[in-house]
């Protein structure tokens, strides 16, 4: 039998030694040198491979994971890998712009100097800023209470935005600080965007081509679907698991269809008012959410005024006020989700479908709750009345320095989050699992072992990188911290994970999580650049405080450096970002996208008829080999049109 | 590199190196790991090409088969007689085909013979129930099995008769997914995880 086009032909197998000697010597040297010298480079090409891979972090640790606890899981883990090297590189970006200038000034290393211009056109009153770092004899606990909350000793240090307030500093360059400022933040968002879309085009691209051959789901799950690789016997049963579930999922898919395909008229139009009555009860729900958070933001701001230093009561008291949204905002989180997945049963989906819409609730409201408390906050900082604003434009009384307290919320939430993840782990799971498995009482069993839900962790974490992609701008140390986050939770998730979790009864694929994750990322970025959009361009830079205080808004440093370019140059930008250029770039975009979606379904027209042309030539190589095994039977007509069909073939 | 070992002459170990995919330490690996499933079967000696057969149980408890749904019939299908009881001839050749270095055809044309039980050449449906039950450890009820094979035979069957042959098998497992993927496992131990169990012997 034919086995292709290879250098490895059958006359090995079975292995004839006797005929080894009687084989052309001389071809087979020539043949061997070929084949040992292309083993060669491919033993070398792995060594390289195999010597590298050592470099990438936790490379042991999560193929482990992927051993016991199947690819679901363990995409997971790579996602959180690939977090904490994203906020890595987002702080380096930072640190070397940044952070690193202005600290190489305050502390007067390399000489460098700095430059003050006083603000120009701008009311005295709005200049007035002074945070009070601690001074004096203080309780220790109020050194905790302002780690906490980022008030205090740590207002004034270079986490937040209103240490950067100098304008221009000189090392033998003149380094424009506030240009640079804004510069960074665009370049983090833009490579946190180009490297999450270079990631899921692989993923896209794999989802494309598995579902545009579901003709061959089955046959690719029942023989090539075994893994080989498989030497452990706890990983033997999870494949098995995974095999037999996704084998059920698609059946049950298929007879759901059936039965979708075959409902009434009445039976149509009921459930399609159920589905409309749920989708209003979430969105009353949601509803709820935020107007809560919105009201417990205000009502926060307005009372974690700085009280007398000296009672302790009223401290914690302060730091728990000032904590209100966080926990409110991780209750909605909690709370949310429960009541979707319980609602999303009412409204008859298939399984795959319920899923995703779970989910994309979930995400929603986990986003949209970030969302609302920043949409609070800037309606307290805007929030005019009796002319507080007037001055300055935002309300300088109680917030002289705006963007350090967006920067503070940002930070409490990023410790919340920390916080709440770790206090679960260890006051939730490990107790559960002694729980389970020292109190043999019904309730305790049917309780059970956790299970390690993977969509629920994925947007715990989500969430917490649109934090810091959102808090960045406002404090720049804080992808550093975002870094430390994520490297501890990983230890210990994993640890939850191999020591409270009981294997997952329904095993996820991995191809469709990442994409999947990778997408969700992508919503969490998006949504982050509409309050960074607002601060930046919208509302007024505060004036008492950080690198813009001599322009209107922080936009406003760039059209003012353009300006600042030799003569052709600022008419060429400005002309570029009018409407005379935007609208016809914007039309001929259409007509480029017009024509992509065109040739595309040209090419899926192609596929069909190169799938039909196949089966017809299978059809007629069955003949032709009846044909050549039987030639009396070349009288009988068996097939009259593919007869025809097969001569044109072959003479073409 | 020195001719230090005793156990093959240099033809037999040139003449599995061109029908293995194999270099000369693999080989003689492999036939170390071969005879510690049996030392006091498997001489020191093979030269003289001795006919030393392992029975199936020794071969199927070893680590990268005990595990697999499918460890019978791959030993079926690689030993002489067809009753899972392997030669060192039939080892190597097994090993070869599994390994990461096979070509995908060659590959496919043992997966054919593989899930091939009553060997007529055909996967029937009968074929496809068995492989499905071993598959899912007789997990699903019967019309799930059943339902799963008239799908199976329903995607992959193109001329109609009801079964698959090899035509169509390697027609449908080339396109596969799964089977296409460059990490993929099917049919891949590598040769680095059948050292990690070897005692290797000093300096060969």
């Amino acid at each position: 039998v034919e086995t292709g086009n290879t250098e490895h032909t059958w006359q090995c197998i079975p292995w004839a030694h006797e005929d080894f000697q009687q084989a052309d010597t001389e071809n087979l040297s020539r043949w061997k040198w070929r084949r040992t010298s292309s083993k060669s480079f491919k033993k070398a090409l792995s060594e390289v491979k195999g010597l590298s891979s050592y470099l990438v972090l936790w490379r042991h640790d999560i193929h482990s994971i992927e051993g016991k606890f199947g690819t679901g899981i363990q995409s997971y883990f790579s996602f959180l890998r690939f977090l904490v090297l994203l906020n890595f590189i987002i702080f380096i970006l930072m640190f070397s712009v940044v952070i690193l200038p202005t600290i190489m000034y305050k502390y007067g290393i390399f000489n460098s100097t700095s430059a003050y211009i006083s603000p120009k056109n701008i009311e005295d009153v709005c200049t007035i800023y002074e945070p009070s770092g601690n001074k004096g004899l203080v309780y220790f606990f109020t050194y905790l209470k302002d780690l906490l909350s980022g008030t205090g000793f740590l207002e004034v240090t270079s986490l937040f935005y209103g240490y950067y307030s100098i304008d221009a500093t000189w090392l033998s360059v003149k380094y424009n600080l506030p240009l640079a400022y804004l510069l960074a933040t665009f370049i983090y968002l833009a490579l946190s965007f180009i490297w999450i879309i270079k990631r899921s085009v692989e993923g896209f691209k794999q989802n494309l081509v598995h579902d545009a051959d579901p003709f061959q789901s089955y046959s690719n799950k029942v023989f090539a679907g075994w893994d080989f690789c498989i030497t452990d016997p706890s990983a033997a049963r999870l494949k098995h698991r995974s095999l037999q579930y996704e084998i059920q999922t698609d059946l049950q898919e298929e007879k759901l269809k059936q039965k979708i395909a075959e409902r009434t008229m009445e039976e149509k139009l009921r459930i399609y008012s159920l589905r409309i009555f749920i989708n209003i009860i979430v969105i009353a729900i949601l509803s709820g959410c935020f107007y809560s958070i919105y009201r417990v933001t205000a009502f926060s701001q307005e009372n974690s005024s700085v009280s007398i230093r000296n009672d302790t009561r009223t401290e914690l008291v302060n730091l728990l006020v000032q904590y209100l949204p966080s926990m409110v905002i991780t209750l909605a989180n909690f709370i949310g989700p429960l009541i979707f997945s319980f609602l999303i049963g009412f409204e008859d989906y298939t399984p795959a479908f319920e899923i995703k819409l779970t989910l994309l609730r979930c995400v929603f409201v986990r986003l949209a709750n970030i969302g609302v408390l920043l949409f609070s906050l800037w309606s307290q900082i805007s929030s005019c009345g009796s002319d507080k604003c007037k001055p300055c434009g935002y309300n300088y009384k109680l917030y002289p320095c705006w963007e350090s307290d967006v920067g503070q919320e940002m930070y409490k939430l990023m410790i919340f989050d920390f916080i709440i993840i770790i206090a679960v782990a260890l006051f939730v799971d490990f107790p559960r699992k002694l729980l389970v498995t020292h109190c043999s009482c019904k309730l305790v069993q049917w309780f059970g072992y956790r299970e390690f839900v993977i969509s629920d962790n994925v947007l715990e974490i989500i969430y917490g990188q649109t934090i810091c992609w959102i808090g960045t701008f406002f404090s720049p140390f804080l992808p550093a911290i975002a870094t430390i986050k994520y490297f501890i939770i990983f230890y210990v998730k994993k640890i939850v994970l191999i020591h409270t979790c009981k294997p997952a009864a329904r095993p996820v694929r991995a191809s469709s999580s990442n994409f999947f994750f990778l997408v969700v990322l992508l919503i969490g970025l998006l949504l982050a650049f509409v309050p960074l959009g607002v601060s930046i361009a919208h509302i007024p830079s505060s004036k008492a405080c950080g690198p813009f205080r001599n322009f209107n808004t922080s936009w406003e440093v760039i059209p003012v450096t353009v300006l600042g370019f030799p003569t052709p140059l600022p008419q060429i930008v400005f002309g570029m970002a009018s409407e005379a250029f935007a609208v016809p770039f914007f039309v001929i975009l259409c007509i480029i996208m017009f024509c992509v979606i065109a040739l595309a379904q040209a090419h899926k027209r192609v596929i069909e008829q190169l799938r039909e042309q196949l089966v017809l030539m299978s059809r007629d190589k069955i003949f032709l080999s009846r044909k050549i095994a039987e030639p009396e039977e070349l009288d009988f007509i068996k097939f009259p049109e593919q007869q025809d069909n097969s001569r044109s073939i072959c003479s073409s | 590199m020195g001719n230090k070992q005793t156990i093959f002459t240099q033809e037999q170990l040139d003449a599995y190196q061109d029908c293995t995919f194999f270099t000369r330490k693999e080989i003689l690996r492999l036939f170390y790991r071969y005879r510690d499933l049996a030392p006091q079967l498997v001489p020191l000696d093979y030269s003289d090409k001795p006919a030393v057969t392992l029975p199936y149980e020794l071969i199927g408890s070893m680590p990268e088969l005990k595990d697999n749904p499918f460890r019978q019939r791959i030993a079926e299908v690689f030993s002489e007689h067809g009753d899972g009881n392997m030669t060192l001839d039939d080892f190597l050749d097994m090993f070869s085909v599994l390994s990461e270095m096979a070509p995908r055809d060659l590959k496919a044309y043992y997966a054919f013979k593989i899930y091939d039980f009553n060997n007529d050449d055909y996967i029937c449906k009968s074929d496809l129930e068995k492989t499905v039950n071993k598959l899912t450890r007789n997990e699903l009820t019967p019309e799930e099995v059943s339902l799963v094979c008239e799908k199976v035979i329903y995607e992959a069957d193109v001329d109609n008769d009801g079964k698959l042959s090899l035509a169509d098998f390697q027609h449908m497992i080339i396109r596969a997914p799964d089977f296409l993927r460059p990490h993929s496992c099917w049919a891949q131990l590598h040769a680095e995880d059948l050292y990690s169990l070897i005692v290797t012997p000093t300096d060969i």
